[in-house]
């Protein structure tokens, strides 16, 4: 199987505090990783490390046989709580632009919507959403734009128990199709997945 | 290519609905060319000797008013996080951004500039070069205070920061546009300041994005 994310003795710093060091992770083609840690510990930071948005003190993060400023353009998505959509344009306004901007296109922003079930809350605002709904339209870009390595930060919290199963059978859906995933939890992922914890301070323990 | 021109529909329909968009930028262009004469006094002479020069004034800080907001709520939502993950560089997402701003209220405010003078007093031959020049200076006026913007992400109070970082960079398109306009209406050749206005202008929107994506870098890291 081919190695799509390869942290390697990752040390990231912020704010004058360390946060973690020595952290190592490989995951290959239909891994994922459930990452674990108490409030603070770093977990965002880690995924923002991924992403390329912020440099690490030391260590590595390589893709592949990708090169990491081709990977994090064309084959990384990053989703947080922090997710991009303005709260006075519409649903498909919103998801439309971003499917595009992340290399999907209209058959594909379809298939999303029908799969998050959010083809009606498309024509409201952003504003009038509820958390979970709102989770749902962001969601829909990781399907309406495929990329491979998707980093996930608290994927599931505004989420209902019903949604928490879909979104799990979407994830397994994204590991066999040779994606992997990077989350960040605080419960326990939907899939089988490898776990990391960042603890409070120092070394981390894979 | 299609993700350029989808960004600029975005940023258009952004900066449109910023605020109210062009009509706030309009309105303060009227306000101030309204409270002028009441200011300085009516005396027709007086108004159209400084109705150009008014005009650029306005034109600045007009221009200034919807400036802080153009990268600050990329940042606080997290879009300019995915705006960076694309295979379109971030200088040229930060130059549409700013082509997106001028579109939505530097071309409205340089099609009301001439009209604004002319009501001042300034003469109906002087309502060309204005136009001309105002259109030319908006585009300056977005990419420098596009600048400015992105270097005051994530302070507190980042409009003022913005405004007292963007100004000195908006001397120097105000001196050349209000020379311009200022020598033609003494008859003077005024095709030398209008070039420097055009020379400023390239310049800014050649160098003005590579500024904005370090300074958006940064402020994401």
């Amino acid at each position: 199987m081919t190695v799509r994310l390869q942290i390697d003795g990752l040390a990231v710093r912020r704010g004058g505090r360390r946060l973690f060091q020595g952290l190592s992770l490989t995951l290959a083609a239909g891994q994922a990783a459930a990452l674990t840690g108490p409030n603070g510990s770093g977990k965002t930071s880690l995924l923002r490390a991924v992403a390329g948005l912020i440099a690490p003190e030391a260590g590595t993060i390589g893709f592949g046989a990708i090169d990491p400023a081709r990977a994090r353009a064309e084959d990384l998505h990053i989703l947080g709580h922090l997710d991009g959509l303005k709260p006075g344009r519409t649903g498909r306004e919103e998801l439309s632009f971003w499917t595009r901007w992340m290399g999907g296109d209209t058959a594909s922003l379809e298939a999303a919507a029908g799969r998050l079930e959010i083809g009606a809350l498309l024509d409201l605002e952003v504003r009038r959403l509820s958390a979970g709904q709102r989770r749902r339209l962001a969601l829909a870009r990781l399907i309406a734009a495929p990329r491979p390595i998707w980093l996930l930060d608290e994927p599931l919290s505004p989420l209902d128990a019903r949604w928490r199963v879909r979104m799990g059978e979407i994830m397994a859906e994204h590991l066999k199709s040779g994606g992997v995933i990077l989350a960040a939890v605080h419960d326990p992922l939907p899939i089988p997945a490898l776990s990391l914890e960042i603890p409070e301070e120092g070394r981390v323990v894979a | 290519m299609s993700r350029a021109y989808e960004l600029l529909r975005r940023e258009v329909a952004l900066a449109w609905g910023r605020g109210g968009g062009p009509l706030v930028s309009v309105g303060f262009y009227a306000g101030v060319a309204t409270l002028l004469p009441l200011a300085t006094g009516p005396e027709p002479a007086r108004l159209a000797a400084i109705a150009p020069g008014a005009a650029w004034t306005t034109l600045a800080l007009a221009a200034l008013l919807s400036l802080d907001r153009l990268f600050e709520r990329d940042y606080e939502d997290g879009a300019l996080d995915l705006l960076s993950l694309s295979p379109l560089p971030l200088e040229l997402a930060c130059a549409i951004k700013c082509l997106g701003q001028w579109l939505a209220t530097g071309a409205p405010l340089a099609l009301f500039a001439p009209v604004a003078a002319i009501a001042l007093g300034a003469h109906i031959t002087l309502a060309p070069l204005i136009f001309a020049s105002a259109l030319v200076g908006g585009l300056a006026f977005a990419f420098t205070g596009g600048i400015g913007a992105a270097l005051s992400l994530g302070a507190r109070r980042g409009g003022l920061l913005t405004a007292v970082i963007v100004l000195p960079l908006f001397v120097p398109p105000v001196i050349f546009g209000g020379g311009a306009l200022d020598a033609f209406v003494a008859g003077l050749p005024w095709r030398a300041g209008f070039t420097l206005l055009c020379a400023y202008t390239a310049a800014a929107v050649a160098l003005g994005p590579v500024a904005m994506a370090a300074a958006c870098r940064n402020a994401l890291s």
